[in-house]
């Protein structure tokens, strides 16, 4: 019984999700578009909005090339890593509270792991195999020199990351994602408290899912097209999945842990159904997403790229030492309210 | 310190400009202000562009509306000043006025530069610059365009003969 439910919730996500990545494609496009006084893609269906059909079609029917002295076997697995790890972070995180069905609680959550955030940041961190051994397998200079520096880079930056959590971890007491929604539905979000420590794990985020101003790994001028410059076909489709796939998973990490998550202050859950509640949350948290998401697309079309000394002096000497002394200042006001 | 790859210094900035946050909100203001404004683009095919009298498209020759005869003369003048040789005239006589008229009369559109010469040294105004900018060939021969698609009549082509008149 229980598999069947989380079978069903998995299959029901993995289709929300990719149809979301889909069209956050279309609307990556339409907003640089915008930014750049264009239109952007109109053609395809009604106001353009087909063209995620057209999009998926064209790279479904493409050939995959791979290169002559490429491994053939890592340089199949590299995406396989990357979309695996990418979709499989969205198993912790709660959308919603619960529905009833037939007088049964449903938790709006696949995986009730009591180390929800552990888990994401570790998935995240496999990410980098991804990408780095698509880098590797290859043969291509520049392949390997993008894989290389993302490498670097997601481990600069994973540090800042976690310690910039450990405050909000700190003050709600858990490491389980619907327990810190939970925290903060009835009094204020997480980012009063830590508004520091959001602004370092908003950067080590956009760093972690390689998007400008720290698309390094990709850098088209310098890198062709890094560590997906061999791939075509789905093969290249999906690590194009797992780049907006991270992207949602970043919001909706940075929706849970900062923003409140599914709830919303002033609303009363209980007087409304269960189901209802469910919706309204679901709708929230959505809304939540879909602004965080705006943000990071609004960033990439309006900062150009960071120098690679200037990104890890950034993550090194700056963002580091910030998630350390938002850590002690936390701690400490924590230790004198006690 | 604050050395880049040369081993210059930068610019010297200040703590606010150091602290990078600012400097970016500044710039997201602006891309969200670009996000708002009104768009330049023209949907192309559903929305042409209509061309002023001043510009020099396809040049065309000029057809009387009431006689349905052409007014060029076949002097030849044209085909000498046509700085990349595009123009080819033959000419023959006629019972009409003008005693002579042009038996055959092609513009090669591949080697027309659209200078206007021809339309600026042309007596007779005989020879305009339409508002076409349109020309595809799928073959060099098609692009040689004979009397059949040059012979325009003069009240499709109003603006451009007023505006010659006022200017030159």
């Amino acid at each position: 019984m229980i598999a069947i439910e989380a079978l069903i919730k998995i299959v029901v996500l993995v289709v929300i999700i990719l149809t979301i990545v889909a069209y956050l494609v279309l609307l990556e496009r339409k907003i640089s578009a915008y930014m750049q006084d264009r239109i952007g893609p109109n053609r395809v269906g009604p106001k353009g909005l087909f063209q995620p059909l057209a999009d998926v079609l064209k790279l479904v029917l493409k050939e995959m090339i791979v290169p002559a002295k490429a491994n053939k076997f890592i340089h199949a697995l590299a995406p396989v890593i990357s979309i695996t790890v990418a979709v499989g972070a969205l198993a912790v995180i709660p959308f919603a509270n619960y529905i009833v069905i037939g007088g049964q609680k449903i938790s709006l959550l696949i995986a009730n792991v009591n180390i929800g955030v552990l888990y994401i940041l570790a998935l995240s961190s496999l990410g980098v195999y991804g990408i780095t051994l698509s880098g590797w397998a290859s043969n291509n200079k520049y392949s390997l020199l993008g894989g290389l520096r993302s490498s670097a880079q997601m481990i600069s930056y994973e540090l800042s990351l976690g310690l910039s959590l450990v405050g909000v971890l700190m003050i709600d007491g858990t490491l389980q994602l619907d327990k810190i929604t939970m925290a903060q539905s009835g009094g204020l979000w997480n980012i009063i408290y830590q508004p520091i420590g959001f602004l370092v794990f908003v950067t080590a985020a956009f760093a972690e899912t390689n998007r400008l101003p720290f698309d390094l790994p990709e850098a088209e001028p310098e890198l062709v097209g890094g560590y997906h410059t061999e791939y075509s076909g789905m093969r290249w489709g999906l690590f194009f999945l797992s780049e907006y796939t991270n992207m949602i998973v970043s919001s909706a990490l940075m929706v849970t842990l900062y923003f409140g998550g599914w709830s919303l202050p002033f609303v009363n859950y209980s007087a409304l159904g269960a189901n209802l509640a469910a919706l309204v949350q679901f709708v929230t948290f959505f809304a939540k997403l879909g602004i965080l998401i705006f943000v990071f697309m609004w960033v990439r079309w309006t900062l150009p790229r960071f120098r690679y000394d200037q990104l890890m002096n950034v993550g090194w000497k700056i963002m580091l030492p910030l998630a350390i002394l938002n850590l002690l200042g936390t701690g400490a006001v924590m230790l004198a309210l006690k | 310190m604050t050395s880049n790859r040369n081993g210059k210094s930068g610019p010297k900035l200040t703590l606010w400009e150091k602290l990078y946050f600012p400097e970016i909100i500044h710039g997201m203001s602006i891309t969200i202000r670009a996000f708002f404004r009104p768009k330049f683009t023209r949907q192309y095919p559903e929305e042409r562009w209509v061309p002023p009298p001043v510009f020099r498209g396809r040049p065309v020759l000029v057809l009387e509306d009431e006689t349905r005869v052409e007014r060029c003369v076949a002097c030849g003048l044209c085909a000498r000043v046509c700085p990349s040789l595009a123009i080819d005239v033959q000419a023959a006589e006629t019972e009409l006025d003008k005693e002579r008229y042009p038996e055959r009369f092609e513009i090669n559109m591949l080697r027309c530069i659209f200078c206007g010469f021809c339309e600026e040294v042309c007596p007779e105004e005989a020879i305009v610059m339409s508002q076409d900018f349109e020309m595809t060939f799928s073959n060099p021969k098609e692009a040689i365009f004979g009397k059949d698609r040059l012979l325009t009549p003069a009240s499709s082509l109003k603006d451009r003969l007023e505006f010659l008149k006022q200017y030159r």
